[in-house]
């Protein structure tokens, strides 16, 4: 019961904090960053706080951790404590050193892997619109062909091949997302590409990258941002799962899939520590959909 | 006129909301319609003249709202009755005739289908009888096979009969009053005074009373009996057409009937070798050739307009010299040698000589990128100027448009006037220091004042720099504003070409005529004129 009330609190705290910083945004900030402060909504201000808080546990994780990532301290599965705030898990390791740990590699590795999914997959897909022809059709098949194979089988299948380091693990996620960005990017573009703008630019002489980067990018950059929030969290989730099969972040290193499943006993028990980390995937998860559905809003037109 | 009154509108205002606040658009107007009646509804875009059409259906777009007044129309209030009332008069004794039908008909039903929905929504007559009186008014409407026309999807249709399908889909309910936003705006003359003959005829013969409105008083003149002039949401000034035609009254309105008054001067004939010249060019689109034998010259200082209604491959002409589309024979040369025929083939400095400027100045400027970028990238791309310099160029191009750089220079499309785009385009023509702008119907999505606020900023620039411009218009008037030399094509084919003065003097070709004939003139007999010439022909 206390812990659902801490919850409660915490994350009315984090709203109250949301919106003292907006507030001190749109008193301090000046031009453009000023408006876009005084039209952001409380949920996008909530949620652009949680990601800031998040990315900086991440970064500051050797700092705040109490204990090593990896450190045997204690027996294990201990109840919460001054000594250990969270517990301990299965073999002994402070969970919530742990829990900060993973928010740097199941964080990182879903955000390089969105990244490069998105760099690789709107690149090719806005290419693809642009020259069309052969070269449209033989990317776009390309695709469809590893489309038609179900995704998490498909990294399955490729993590088997090429090993399970994180760097291939990396690749293998953002390969098989490529795939679902780069529809996304042609579709967009398409509608973009027939314009006179463009027509205007290629009767200039401009290159195709020329044309990608300054024409045709900033005019798709909101369904694609949109979606970048998406699949970032499809991509927690995918990472998620491969731990959880196994396949994922290799042990002893902390990820939050992982450590759902190693601490599920407990749950058995009436404790809802293994739970923890799902919580914070839980979060994140709606942070970041707060902040799309803000971007959506601003790409639907409605607020310009 | 001492008929019975239909519709009263006293006192109207409405506000429109930009960010939290709310303005008034329209401030206060009264408007009395008679049965069988038609009023006419100009002014300026900005006017409130869609927005008062509107509110004469009680419906008020999404951001606007209706803050004051009265709007009885037969005895009804239109702002106390509930949606489901005023639901039950639209369509059925209130319709709406919208500017773009292709854009107003679902494109995934077929035009009868759409027509029989509001009969038979709204209980006026079964399906069947309803398909009958499709086909009866697609006949009065003068649409080819009325009886199979209706089995057609919008696509497949033109223009000038979509909006005549548009118009009998309105009277099917026969309704006491029915509403034209524009409905011949988007149409080229010819097709104009198709839809134009139609829509009156139809009106008297079932007596409906009708608001029409436009920004083109000769178009006005032609249907309306009164004409209200508008201006920034308040009225300046109604009368009788005729006797708002003979003697208007406000400066105002003055200044909109004598929007037409600007001309170039005569210059003397073009001589040396042209800045660009089509020699012999037939062109095509798959197999099909859509333009023929093409040639024509354009000389340094002049301006060549290229007239002809829609499909008569004017644009596509402008895609060959341009080197978007490669033709299938003959060449362009540019000051004497040609060009290459395909756009990657062509050198930047080659580039750089023909600049475009398009129809919509909406589409052809990225909305993400400030006019410093926009105008920039041609200085920096063809002339490499950077920096301090190319803030200066900028500033100069904003000047030399009429725009205050220091307020315009950061600003987004989406933050000027329609007029204002298209001036953009303009200095992003100029930007690059060209030898030839080839205008591509500028004027044609403005309206009247801003148009000739354009083509004189056009005359002006070509007298500063010499340049020479290609000006592709359906617009009869704006030829005999600008141009020095006329060509005049029709499927593909030039079919005369000459100085201006040639042009607009007898003899013609028969399809010249057909075009001078089809220009609207500032007089209400005009239309019965023409169409009485041209039935006894």
């Amino acid at each position: 019961m206390s812990f659902a009330v801490s919850v409660i609190i915490g994350l009315a705290g984090l709203f109250a904090l949301a919106a003292a910083l907006r507030a001190a945004a749109r008193a301090g900030l000046s031009g453009r960053a000023r408006s876009i402060a005084n039209d952001i909504p409380l949920t996008a201000a909530f949620g652009l706080l949680v990601i800031a808080i998040y990315a900086a546990v991440a970064i500051a994780a050797p700092a705040l951790a109490p204990f090593a990532e990896r450190e045997i301290v204690g027996n294990q599965f201990e109840a919460w404590s001054a000594e250990h705030l969270l517990g301990t898990d299965r073999i002994g390791r402070d969970m919530l050193s742990r829990l900060i740990y993973g928010a740097r590699n199941t964080v990182g590795i879903a955000f390089a892997t969105t990244a490069l999914a998105f760099v690789v997959g709107s690149i090719l897909g806005l290419w693809a619109a642009l020259t069309g022809g052969w070269l449209d059709q033989v990317l776009s098949r390309i695709v469809d062909a590893f489309m038609s194979i179900p995704a998490l089988i498909f990294s399955l299948l490729l993590l088997t091949i090429f090993g399970t380091s994180v760097l291939t693990l990396i690749l293998v996620i953002a390969a098989v997302d490529a795939t679902r960005v780069f529809r996304l990017a042609r579709a967009v573009a398409q509608g973009i590409v027939v314009m006179d703008y463009i027509e205007a630019a290629k009767l200039r002489g401009e290159g195709a990258w020329f044309l990608i980067r300054r024409e045709i990018l900033p005019n798709a950059l909101a369904p694609l941002v949109a979606e970048f929030g998406l699949r970032f969290c499809f991509v927690f989730l995918t990472i998620s799962s491969l731990s959880f099969l196994g396949l994922g972040i290799k042990p002893p290193t902390a990820d939050w899939g992982s450590m759902v499943r190693d601490n599920a006993t407990l749950i058995t028990f009436g404790d809802i520590t293994p739970l923890l980390p799902a919580g914070c995937i839980a979060l994140l998860t709606v942070a970041v959909n707060f902040v799309v559905d803000w971007q959506l809003y601003r790409a639907s037109g409605l607020k310009e | 006129m001492d008929r019975e009154v239909l519709l009263e509108i006293r006192g109207l205002r409405i506000e429109g909301r930009s960010g939290e606040e709310w303005t008034e658009i329209v401030k206060g107007i009264d408007l009395t319609l008679h049965k069988g009646e038609v009023l006419g509804l100009i002014g300026e875009s900005g006017a409130g003249k869609s927005t008062v059409g509107l509110a004469a259906m009680g419906f008020a777009r999404d951001g606007c709202r209706i803050s004051g007044g009265s709007i009885v129309f037969d005895g009804i209030d239109l702002r106390t009755i509930s949606e489901k009332q005023k639901r039950d008069l639209r369509g059925a004794r209130i319709a709406y005739v919208a500017q773009s039908a292709a854009a107003s008909f679902n494109p995934a039903h077929k035009l009868i289908d759409q027509y029989c929905e509001a009969p038979v929504v709204h209980h006026v007559m079964g399906r069947e009888e309803a398909e009958r009186d499709a086909i009866d008014l697609y006949r009065r409407m003068q649409l080819p096979d009325p009886e199979s026309i209706g089995f057609r999807y919008p696509h497949q249709v033109s223009g000038g009969q979509l909006q005549r399908a548009m118009t009998a889909m309105a009277m099917s309910c026969r309704p006491d009053l029915i509403i034209f936003d524009e409905p011949t705006t988007a149409l080229d003359v010819t097709t104009q005074i198709e839809v134009l003959a139609a829509i009156r005829d139809i009106v008297r013969q079932f007596d409906t009373a009708a608001i029409y409105i436009t920004h083109d008083l000769a178009v006005v003149a032609q249907a309306a009996d009164r004409i209200k002039v508008l201006l920034r949401g308040d009225e300046v000034e109604e009368a009788e057409t005729r006797q708002m035609l003979d003697a208007p009254r406000e400066d105002y309105t003055k200044s909109l009937w004598a929007v037409r008054t600007f001309a170039r001067a005569e210059q003397p004939p073009a001589s040396g070798t042209p800045i660009v010249s089509v020699r012999n060019v037939t062109a095509a689109y798959g197999t099909v050739n859509v333009l023929e034998d093409v040639s024509f010259d354009i000389h340094a200082g002049r301006t060549v307009a290229v007239v002809g209604e829609s499909g008569s491959g004017k644009s596509t002409t402008a895609r060959v010299i341009t080197g978007l589309l490669p033709p299938k024979s003959g060449e362009v040369l540019f000051e004497g040698n040609a060009l290459p025929a395909a756009l990657r083939r062509r050198t930047r400095e080659q580039l750089r000589q023909v600049q475009m400027i398009y129809q919509m100045a909406d589409t052809a400027l990225n909305p993400k990128l400030t006019l410093r970028e926009l105008i920039g990238r041609p200085a920096q791309m063809y002339l490499g100027l950077k920096g301090r310099v190319l803030e200066e160029r900028v500033k100069e191009l904003l000047n030399l448009i009429e725009l205050d750089p220091a307020t315009y220079i950061d600003r987004l499309p989406g933050e000027l006037s329609g007029g204002q785009k298209q001036r953009i385009g303009i200095a992003r023509a100029l930007a690059a220091e060209p030898k030839l702008i080839i205008c591509d119907e500028v004027t044609s999505a403005l309206d009247q004042i801003v148009q000739e606020g354009i083509l004189k900023l056009l005359n002006r620039l070509q007298e500063e720099f010499g340049l020479a411009y290609m000006f592709i218009t359906h617009d009869l008037a704006t030829v005999r504003a600008i141009a020095d030399e006329v060509v005049v094509m029709q499927q593909g084919r030039v079919v005369e070409q000459g100085t201006k003065a040639e042009m607009f003097a007898p003899p013609h070709e028969p399809y010249t005529e057909l075009l001078l004939s089809s220009v609207p003139e500032m007089d209400p007999d005009w239309l019965t004129r023409l169409l009485e010439r041209r039935g006894a022909a």
